[in-house]
């Protein structure tokens, strides 16, 4: 099909979707309306389990067998990525040249902020339970904070850092500890990823049970799956080439 | 509903056809970063505070950052 | 203005649909399949949204916990959905990378039938 055909067959078919799709909007209750069964149901059950963040409550005690799944299908991209950004047989690995120009504020900047990100993904991560926060927020911020040593320094230093074998092991440790933590619950004659651990004060940091472990175990698994990825691209995009490269 | 949320909705639908219109992806990624920024200002108008701090990390640095990649790898081999 | 939110979700879904299909270039595409997976999340955002609400978050140490915060069951949805589908756009990205070289372009006009 000509690309010609092919847009001319999609605004046939995109207006009558989008007219299915007005008229849907048209009757959901208005923009701002006060009515939200779902909210009150589940600040009754987050206040009942001490947790002051609803949402981390909702992603780790209420509905944690939906981020179960969600966190497998991050384990089955990256796993996905990493066998096919596999060199081909074509090609080689080689150093790559030199640094570029870097300007020296970029480089003091990155240094500066690198250790402060890591460290407010960090407590993100721990707050999980209390601010706005958790796993998958944390474990974002510090996969991303430990590549300002690549904007700030030189793709060496980053190999240094961070070794892809030990992103590789917490990725399978953080998704295991999750299921494990279910077994946990459900061998304590709770349901499967039911919360017990003590529940303690509601706002405290250690408060609202299995949320902490489970956020942290999430945390982990997201930084890790982080740097595999943008391992694997880098290594791609920075070290290896193809033949004719190599001819020339 | 308020003018700021108007104003960040707005916005987000001319940023999502900028995105679009940019045929080239080196320069699409600069484009999909700063429609990152205006969802996460968006989100946080809409009062949700968790969504806009993941959209920052992901939004704005990883997937462009691989973007760029994917095409320095296309470009290094051609 | 009561479904304006709605509608401009409407219209990013459409647009990101529309990108995919007049793309020269498998990277635009999948960049334009992420537009369109972002209009999904403006949608959920706009359709637990209560004016003058608080956030769902009662911080440490706690507030009093008030009934009138905005829906926490959608933002939950979204933020996980968020960080999961950079992973799956970096699978995407990956096939490319693969295609590209495989065939030697990234162009799906010419990528017409798939040789083995």
């Amino acid at each position: 099909m000509t690309r010609r055909a092919r847009i001319a067959l999609f605004v046939v078919a995109g207006g009558c979707t989008a007219a299915l799709l007005v008229l849907g909007v048209l009757d959901l209750p208005h923009f701002g309306s006060s009515f939200h069964p779902y909210r009150d149901a589940s600040l009754a059950a987050a206040v009942a389990h001490k947790t002051s963040n609803v949402i981390s409550s909702v992603n780790f005690d209420l509905r944690a067998l939906d981020t179960l799944g969600e966190e497998t299908i991050l384990l089955a991209s990256v796993i996905g990525v990493t066998v096919l950004l596999r060199p081909a047989e074509d090609e080689h690995e080689h150093q790559p040249v030199g640094e570029g120009r870097l300007l020296d504020s970029t480089r003091m900047v990155g240094y500066l902020f690198l250790p402060i990100t890591v460290m407010i993904g960090l407590l993100t991560v721990a707050h999980g339970a209390v601010t706005p926060g958790g796993g998958f927020q944390g474990g974002v911020v510090v996969g991303t904070g430990i590549h300002l040593l690549y904007v700030a320094g030189s793709y060496r230093a980053l190999e240094r850092a961070r070794p892809v074998g030990l992103a590789e092991l917490g990725e399978a440790v953080g998704a295991g500890a999750f299921a494990c933590m279910g077994i946990a619950g459900a061998l304590a004659a709770s349901s499967f990823l039911g919360n017990v651990l003590p529940l303690g004060a509601f706002g405290d940091l250690f408060s609202s049970g299995s949320v902490l472990f489970l956020s942290v175990a999430v945390g982990v698994e997201v930084a890790s799956a982080v740097v595999v990825l943008l391992a694997q691209f880098l290594h791609q995009a920075v070290e290896v080439t193809g033949e004719e490269k190599e001819a020339a | 509903m308020s003018a700021f949320i108007a104003i960040a909705l707005t916005l987000v639908a001319v940023g999502a056809v900028a995105v679009v219109m940019t045929d080239d992806p080196a320069r699409q990624a600069v484009t999909l970063s700063v429609y990152g920024l205006l969802l996460a200002v968006l989100f946080m108008a809409l009062t949700a505070p968790d969504v806009a701090l993941s959209q920052i990390g992901v939004g704005t640095a990883i997937v462009p950052l691989m973007v760029m990649l994917t095409i320095r790898k296309m470009r290094n081999r051609s | 203005m009561r479904v304006y939110a709605y509608l401009v979700a409407v219209f990013v879904l459409l647009v990101g649909a529309f990108g995919i299909v007049r793309s020269r270039n498998l990277v635009h595409a999948v960049v334009c399949l992420s537009i369109a997976q972002s209009a999904t999340y403006v949608m959920l955002l706009a359709i637990g949204y209560q004016s003058k609400a608080t956030p769902p978050v009662f911080g440490s140490p706690a507030t009093k916990p008030n009934t009138s915060t905005v829906e926490p069951l959608v933002q939950a949805m979204t933020l996980t959905d968020i960080v999961v589908s950079a992973t799956v756009t970096a699978l995407l990205l990956a096939v490319a990378v693969q295609v590209h070289k495989r065939h030697g372009t990234v162009d799906p006009n010419e990528l017409a039938a798939l040789r083995g």
